[in-house]
């Protein structure tokens, strides 16, 4: 084989490498916050009775379901320029992933809300609440906590996600990896280090959705 | 947006679309098959692997689930050069979704085998079938209803990231459409047709794995 692993050129950028990371976590972050807000306006038209609501949302989610994201990624970079809406690599790549996650969020807080008994609204209704307070103060309380498992497996694949970023030359963790792997053609130790990166930080972010769940758990 | 010249173009460039369709699905169907011949002893590794091979088998699982698939690929394509396995981009490329495909399979494998009650196996003991027999008989079909809707969205799955293999340069449809818009600068253009492609693949998919849902579904 004739090929000897030496990381020392790998360490001597793992600051690079580490920058990386914090910024595809924050990528991630400001994309599921962006998500979830669209997620939940298209859940709750999901399940509006009117097809006003209901079908331009579900078109929604069908359409952004079925396109790969790296096509969604250059179109929103690329292509909407053209229609006169420049935006910045990171505001474009965010606003994607951000669209992208709420088709996924929208068919998660569905099923979320699906599963509160049909008893508590009423019981809101009986006791006066308006809509609003009962979706508020009921409904979404109770839903969070049925959504936690799915909402975290979202975060984490939107996490990998963000290594898409690469494409357009963001410079979050594979784009940095790959950089290296260009410079000092420590191949296999680049891509051991950025893959263990990437397994490492799910893993925590999995935890991190274990105890969320712990927290919350209703005590019986 | 310049209709007409548009159409011109994409007729022109209607051989490069279609080769670059070929090229998508010969990757995804390459992927699925490898994926899924893999990806089935991964899942009968997770659930009937005596000790050891179990914790190789989950190790390689969620190191694969935790990397992104992009990484997979940019690996593949560089390590396996390095290590002197001179694979082109195009097999680079599949193997690398092919593993993939493989871990996702196996979950879902797993899971299907783990959902059936023990009461089955026991029974199936106790008239005095042989593992193979068990296997083929009781748990095999019962694990194919639940296998087979999850295994059509993973097949979709795979249509949507072999878009990821026009980053290490094999022609599918992505990048063929990015040479056409490097050539054309129909960038909007392009990129919606590419996206619309895209979309009619994985919406036929998506609606084939609903049929095959309903009709595995045990009847009522």
């Amino acid at each position: 084989m004739g090929y000897t692993l030496n990381f020392s050129a790998v360490w001597r950028s793992f600051d690079l490498l580490l920058e990386g990371l914090a910024l595809s976590l924050a990528l991630a972050c400001a994309a599921i916050l962006i998500g979830c807000a669209i997620g939940l306006v298209t859940a709750f038209c999901l399940m509006s009775k009117s097809g006003a609501y209901r079908r331009p949302a579900r078109a929604y989610v069908t359409i952004i379901r079925n396109t790969p994201i790296l096509v969604l990624i250059l179109f929103t970079y690329f292509a909407l320029p053209q229609l006169g809406l420049t935006l910045s690599k990171i505001e474009s790549f965010v606003l994607t992933l951000a669209i992208y996650s709420g088709a996924y969020l929208a068919e998660v807080f569905r099923a979320g809300l699906l599963s509160v008994p049909i008893g508590l609204r009423e019981a809101g209704l009986a006791i006066g609440l308006r809509e609003m307070q009962i979706r508020s103060a009921i409904i979404l309380p109770l839903m969070v906590r049925n959504v936690l498992p799915s909402l975290g497996s979202t975060f984490i694949s939107l996490f990998k996600d963000t290594s898409l970023a690469a494409a357009i030359a963001i410079p979050e963790l594979t784009f940095e990896a790959r950089k290296i792997n260009v410079e000092t053609f420590r191949v296999i130790e680049t891509w051991i280090v950025a893959s263990l990166l990437y397994v490492a930080t799910c893993s925590v972010l999995a935890a991190l959705v274990r105890v969320a769940e712990r927290r919350l758990s209703i005590p019986r | 947006m310049d209709i007409p010249a548009f159409l011109d173009q994409l007729f022109a460039a209607r051989m490069s679309i279609l080769k670059g369709m070929g090229m998508t699905v010969s990757i995804s169907f390459l992927a699925i098959c490898i994926g899924t011949a893999l990806g089935v002893g991964v899942g009968l590794g997770l659930t009937y692997g005596a000790k050891p091979l179990r914790w190789i088998v989950r190790a390689y699982t969620d190191f694969i689930r935790g990397t992104p698939v992009l990484v997979l690929i940019l690996a593949s394509y560089y390590v396996l050069g390095a290590i002197g396995v001179d694979l082109g981009p195009f097999e680079a490329g599949v193997l690398a979704l092919a593993v993939f495909c493989s871990s996702h399979v196996g979950e879902i494998v797993r899971g299907a085998l783990q959902s059936i009650p023990l009461g089955q196996t026991e029974a199936a003991k106790a008239i005095g079938l042989t593992f193979p027999q068990t296997f083929a008989y009781v748990l095999g079909p019962q694990a194919l209803r639940q296998i087979l809707p999850a295994w059509v969205n993973t097949a979709a799955e795979m249509v949507k990231a072999s878009t990821l293999l026009s980053i290490i340069g094999v022609a599918e449809l992505l990048l063929r459409t990015q040479e056409l818009i490097s050539r054309t600068f129909l960038s909007l253009e392009f990129y919606f047709f590419a996206g619309f492609l895209y979309f009619v693949v994985n919406y036929g998919i998506e609606r084939f794995g609903r049929y095959v849902e309903r009709k595995t579904s045990i009847p009522t």
